[in-house]
């Protein structure tokens, strides 16, 4: 009876051990199932910078080529006056191009030539006008100049362009490539670091884009949202979580903060566009209205992240200064603000990173506009660095592919550096009481 | 209700002594809510005296406490009925300024709450915001009397910028006193001040009371009924709401005249 | 003088104001001590200053947003026969007399009544201008004189102050509100007047969008089409692919974190995943439009598939990975929440620990799971760069994730940028699509808060 029992129960015992293998199969498969799923985000992450990391690179980078121009007089200022507004509009460009055609002399046909000069940038000659401005002396002498070649040349130069397509196929021709390759055995052309791409606005010319104006629209934007959003956002929370009585007035801009916090972006332009823009009659494609519109979509991170933070201030620091007679206001400004400010600066921080990010209000207020020049002030028309992107990003010509690729490196580049401040900020003044 | 009557009547009619009372209660009750918490309270509170609250958790006695210098304002939804006097004022008479109260009824706390900021910030402050100093000179003198009276001055006096936080946990109360008189008050309130210290730290603290007495009115709210015995004149015992019996502390440690005070100190309950 | 320096020029006067009050208050004290004062010598200054400062510059600010209009009024009002003229024609002309004022290139000759009207318009700034700085800085100095007049001895000025920093604080707490009623405002008042012009049931359950306006009135076959059923079917299709991708990417990283995985690899991992959210979305859209969708397409043709270069599932696929982090962080937290003991539970009774994520945890934290993907759907419904730049324009009807739909959020932005007018019912559309989505993000957002708050308090 016994002995029957015992096998039966070692039965049972062997039965229990079989299923737990499968349930230990299950188990493990499971564990591998939730692996897999960070795997595959971190590498979508890792493939998305990669990608972009890989495209952009080269566009830090310009091909020059070196050509020895003839500052010549009868060009420049025939009438000897050197009056600056001569110099400056002088045609200079005719003078890069001949000194182009002086290093090829068997290029005489008219449309062969056309080609020929090509090779430089429509906006190749700026440099000159500066030179000349800088220094009129050089009228009548010559001078070896490094000079930008048109994105065509300069993508074939990068090697994005094979040389052994079909020439049908190709947008640098045969001719083309001919000349690079006699320029390039004579040393005279160059890759450089592509210091204008950081120093100017945009233009319909890939080769001489830049990001500057983009930069300085996105600087004066994040200017106005923070001196909007910051102060009203800390006195906001201030108020909700420090004096606010709990009654239902308090209770709806509760909600509506929270609910704010995820309206589409693409409202608050319209918002821009509809109260802004219409209604009080702000410029459009402004910094200022852009600020204005980004505020108001920071404002619930603002607000969110300084309660957070007042919150984690103990009671008993109140208490000891309510205990010596300070006020409520006093309380607050000279003990629990100050406690609660790096906090509060991480939320702020991490905002302006969202609100510098951001592209779809500010295309409903007009920023999406092509603009060369850069912005002076908070009411002239400007874009920022996303927009800039979607521009680029919509632009045919392939030089802009990795413009826009160097610009999204440098957008990034920008919210990373804030990340870090603001994550630095928690690490350091983080305090546990 | 019928209870809170039925002690009510039982609590010993005031005696007209010719004794100066600092602060006058009179019918308190207070409710958090729909709580009510103090039954119809009648205390006062002698000058230049030292004089306890004691009873069990819960009864009542550091909310009576945090009603002499309204901080229950702070707390949502407390409501003070009744009446209580400081000097012969009203506290809770309409258009007074807290602030005001406060900084003549000063309080400490159960636990030592210096601010996150250096020892000598932590004594200035209060000065800085009544302004009671007129050159730095003379708030380096009120923060070494202060210091002084609260006997830290010999072991801080070295290091007045480090920070309060950094203190030991008794010499963090003593602080919190100093913190407390520098304003210059006339009563101190004290929350259960020793509750979080060790023995030590607690004897320094009473000794340190005693002394205070000479120039303040004092409160104190303490668990301990030997440290009532120990520094207090007079002693309050609060039981559910109500003050059961207050007297001369050494009466009410010898002869209570209730009940309740006597299986309360003698530790029936509680 | 310039607004700017109007603005300085208050300001330097309050900033005199605060010394003012100060100085006052401690001669007031003289050689008494300090303590005789109700309030500090410095809430006196703060009192005069914002006396001399607030009053002025709200002014001010009034001034500046309303004075342009008002102008324009008057302006409009005394040319003949504007009046009569259609709103779009309007507005052009008002543009003219500005541009006009303001040494702009002017769209149509100018004629005299132009020119009168831009002397008129001219005049008219000068003499508001003046009145501005004339009126303000009266205003700043009688304020200074008043405060000054009130300071005593026994002058609360600290109450004072404080009563004003705490309306200003009223103020500001309210603003959040004010931006819900102008979001709520503008998009129905538009919207209304989009209904004047189509339908409320064509716009509702139409089946065919085609918002091309006629430039000209007598052009043929382009009064445009406004049923927004295709926009509707195309958004929610690519919101659906976006969740095939998002929710067991980002539910399975969510229980791996909370329930396997080690401190370090949550360090490390966290953050990461974190970063995804981080991203602009213009990038992604960029990356969709230029990687993603090429590839796509490669592939299909590959597979002999049709695939569209603007297809539904490249926007969706990576609108997904950009949602993962929504999905898993707020998912990780509420399992997070689930107390320790149920774990146990399960374990005492020889679960393992799938198990037990399976059987206990999961079904525990299931409604704050739900209420972190209604938020990522509705995340996902309002993005907008990704599918502009990755999706297509056209609306289809079609329930083939190969071809090209196109989002509310889509049509919003090709109807408003670029060349528009007012008025137009293209225009207007953009707005009635808005309230679309405003009603339904909003919509989402209350059921997920309210379904996560009632999860929190079940365990707190």
């Amino acid at each position: 009876m016994t002995d029957m029992d015992m096998s039966n129960a070692s039965e049972k015992q062997t039965d229990f051990s079989a299923s737990l293998k499968k349930r230990y199969a299950a188990e493990r498969r499971f564990r591998a199932y939730g692996l897999t799923a960070i795997v595959i985000a971190v590498s979508i992450l890792g493939i998305l910078l990669g990608t972009i990391s890989f495209q952009g690179t080269p566009a830090f980078f310009q091909t020059y080529v070196q050509v020895d121009v003839y500052f010549d007089e009868a060009v420049i200022d025939p009438s000897g006056a050197r009056n600056e507004q001569t110099l400056r509009t002088a045609n200079y460009q005719a003078l890069a191009k001949r000194g182009l055609y002086q290093l090829f002399p068997e290029v005489s046909e008219r449309r062969e030539k056309r080609t020929l000069g090509k090779l430089l940038s429509s906006g190749a000659y700026r440099p000159l006008s500066t030179m000349v401005l800088d220094n009129p002396e050089i009228i009548g002498t010559t001078q070896s100049v490094w000079l930008v070649t048109s994105d065509d040349i300069d993508t074939f130069n990068k090697g994005q362009i094979d040389r052994n397509t079909v020439e049908a196929d190709r947008r640098v021709k045969d001719n083309e490539i001919a000349w690079v390759d006699v320029l390039d055995a004579a040393g005279r052309i160059d890759m450089r670091f592509n210091t204008a791409f950081f120093a100017t606005g945009d233009s319909r010319e890939p080769e001489l884009a830049g990001i500057w104006g983009a930069v300085v629209g996105s600087f004066l934007t994040l200017i106005v949202t923070l001196s909007v959003s910051f102060p009203l956002g800390v006195s906001a929370a201030v108020y909700l979580e420090e004096f606010a009585p709990k009654n239902r007035w308090t209770d709806l801009i509760e909600v509506n903060i929270n609910n704010l916090a995820a309206v589409p972006s693409i409202v608050f332009g319209l918002l821009g566009l509809a109260v802004f823009l219409s209604f009080f009659g702000m410029p459009r494609s402004a910094p200022l209205v852009g600020g204005l519109v980004l505020a108001l979509m920071t404002l619930p991170t603002i607000i969110i992240a300084t309660r957070a933070a007042l919150k984690a201030v103990p009671p008993s620091i109140r208490e000891a200064a309510l205990g010596v007679g300070a006020s409520d206001l006093q309380v607050v400004t000279h003990h629990v603000l100050p406690l609660a400010m790096p906090g509060i600066l991480t939320g702020t921080i991490i905002g302006m990173a969202q609100a510098l990010g951001e592209t779809a209000p500010l295309l409903m207020i007009g920023m999406v506009a092509f603009i060369v020049d850069v912005p002076s002030g908070v009411t002239d028309p400007s874009t920022v660095l996303p927009v800039q992107i979607y521009i680029w990003a919509d632009s045919p010509e392939r030089a802009f592919v990795a413009k826009t690729s160097a610009a999204i490196m440098v957008l990034l580049g920008f919210l990373i550096t804030m990340n870090a401040i603001a994550v630095m900020l928690r690490k350091r003044f983080e305090r546990r009481w | 209700m019928s209870v809170a009557e039925a002690i009510k009547t039982e609590t010993p009619a005031e005696k007209p002594e010719q004794v100066s009372h600092k602060i006058t209660g009179k019918d308190v009750c207070v409710y958090y809510g729909d709580k009510q918490a103090l039954f119809d309270v009648n205390l006062d509170v002698r000058e230049k005296q030292v004089t306890s609250l004691i009873g069990p958790s819960g009864c009542g006695k550091s909310t009576f406490l945090r009603c002499i210098n309204r901080m229950n304002d702070v707390i949502d939804g407390c409501r003070v009925e009744g009446e209580i006097k400081v000097d012969g004022t009203d506290i809770y008479r309409s258009g007074l300024d807290v602030v005001e109260l406060r900084a003549r009824v000063g309080m400490v706390f159960q636990k030592p709450n210096p601010f996150p900021k250096s020892i000598y910030d932590n004594i200035a402050y209060g000065p800085r915001i009544h302004g009671q100093a007129s050159d730095s000179a003379e708030l380096d003198q009120i923060v070494e009397t202060s210091l002084r009276r609260a006997g830290l001055w010999e072991e801080v006096k070295d290091r007045l910028d480090n920070p309060g936080t950094g203190l030991s946990g008794g010499q963090q109360q003593r602080l919190c006193i100093a913190r407390a008189i520098a304003v210059n008050p006339e009563v101190i309130l004290m929350d259960e001040p020793c509750s979080a210290l060790d023995p030590i730290a607690t004897a320094r603290i009473e000794e340190l009371i005693d002394e205070l007495r000479e120039k303040f009115t004092i409160v104190i709210v303490t668990h301990s009924m030997q440290q009532a015995a120990r520094v207090s004149q007079r002693t309050a015992f609060f039981h559910m709401g109500v003050v059961v019996e207050e007297g001369a502390t050494s009466d009410i440690f010898t002869k209570p005249q209730d009940g309740r005070t006597l299986d309360y100190i003698t530790g029936r309950f509680g | 003088m310039d607004s700017s320096v109007l603005i300085v020029t208050i300001l330097i006067l309050t900033l005199f104001g605060y010394w003012m009050g100060r100085s006052r208050a401690r001669m007031l004290a003289g050689t008494e001590h300090l303590s005789v004062l109700h309030s500090l010598p410095s809430y006196h200054g703060s009192y005069v200053a914002l006396w001399c400062g607030l009053p002025a510059l709200l002014l001010v600010a009034a001034w500046l947003i309303f004075e342009p209009s008002l102008i324009e009024h008057i302006v409009v009002e005394a040319i003949p026969g504007a009046r009569a003229l259609e709103p779009a024609q309007l507005s052009l002309l008002i543009a003219d007399i500005r541009n006009l004022t303001s040494g702009n290139i002017v769209s149509r000759e100018i004629d005299p009544t132009l020119a009168a009207a831009g002397e008129h318009y001219n005049a008219l700034q000068t003499i508001s201008h003046a009145a501005m700085i004339v009126l303000t800085l009266a205003i700043a100095v009688y304020g200074l004189y008043l405060a000054r007049k009130n300071q005593t001895r026994g002058f609360r000025a600290r109450n004072r102050v404080e009563k004003i920093v705490r309306i200003v604080m009223v103020v500001a707490s309210t603003i959040a509100i004010l931006t819900t009623v102008g979001i709520i405002l503008s998009l129905i008042f538009e919207t209304l007047r989009f209904f004047e012009k189509v339908t409320v049931t064509e716009f509702l359950f139409g089946l065919n969008w085609s918002p091309q306006t006629a430039l000209r009135a007598e052009q043929v076959g382009s009064s445009g089409a406004f049923g927004a059923v295709p926009i509707f079917a195309g958004t929610f299709m690519i919101t659906g692919l976006a969740m095939i991708v998002a929710v067991p990417i980002g539910l399975l990283s969510a229980i791996y974190m909370s329930e396997y995985a080690g401190p370090k690899f949550r360090a490390v991992a966290k953050p990461m995943l974190e970063v995804l959210a981080g991203i602009p979305t213009v990038v992604y859209g960029f990356f969709a439009a230029l990687t993603v969708a090429p590839f796509f397409r490669q592939t299909g043709e590959a597979a002999g598939l049709m695939v569209s270069s603007e297809s539904a599932l490249a926007a969706g696929m990576v609108m997904g990975v950009m949602i993962i982090p929504f999905v898993s962080s707020l998912s990780d937290d509420v399992m997070n929440a689930v107390p320790q003991s149920l774990r146990d539970g399960a374990y005492a009774l020889g679960a393992t620990q799938s198990e037990t994520i399976k059987q206990v945890i999961l079904p525990a934290a299931l409604p704050g799971i739900v209420g972190a993907v209604l938020l990522a759907t509705s995340r996902a419904i309002g993005e907008t760069m990704i599918v502009v730049m990755a999706a297509g324009l056209a609306a289809n009807l079609t329930a083939n994730p190969l071809e090209a739909v196109t989002t509310v959020t889509v049509q919003i932005v090709t109807l408003l940028v670029g060349d528009q007018e007012f008025d137009s019912a293209k225009t207007l559309a953009a707005f009635a699509l808005g309230l679309v989505l405003f009603v339904i993000t909003l919509g989402l957002n209350m059921i997920a808060l309210r379904v996560v708050r009632k999860y929190s308090e079940k365990y707190d």
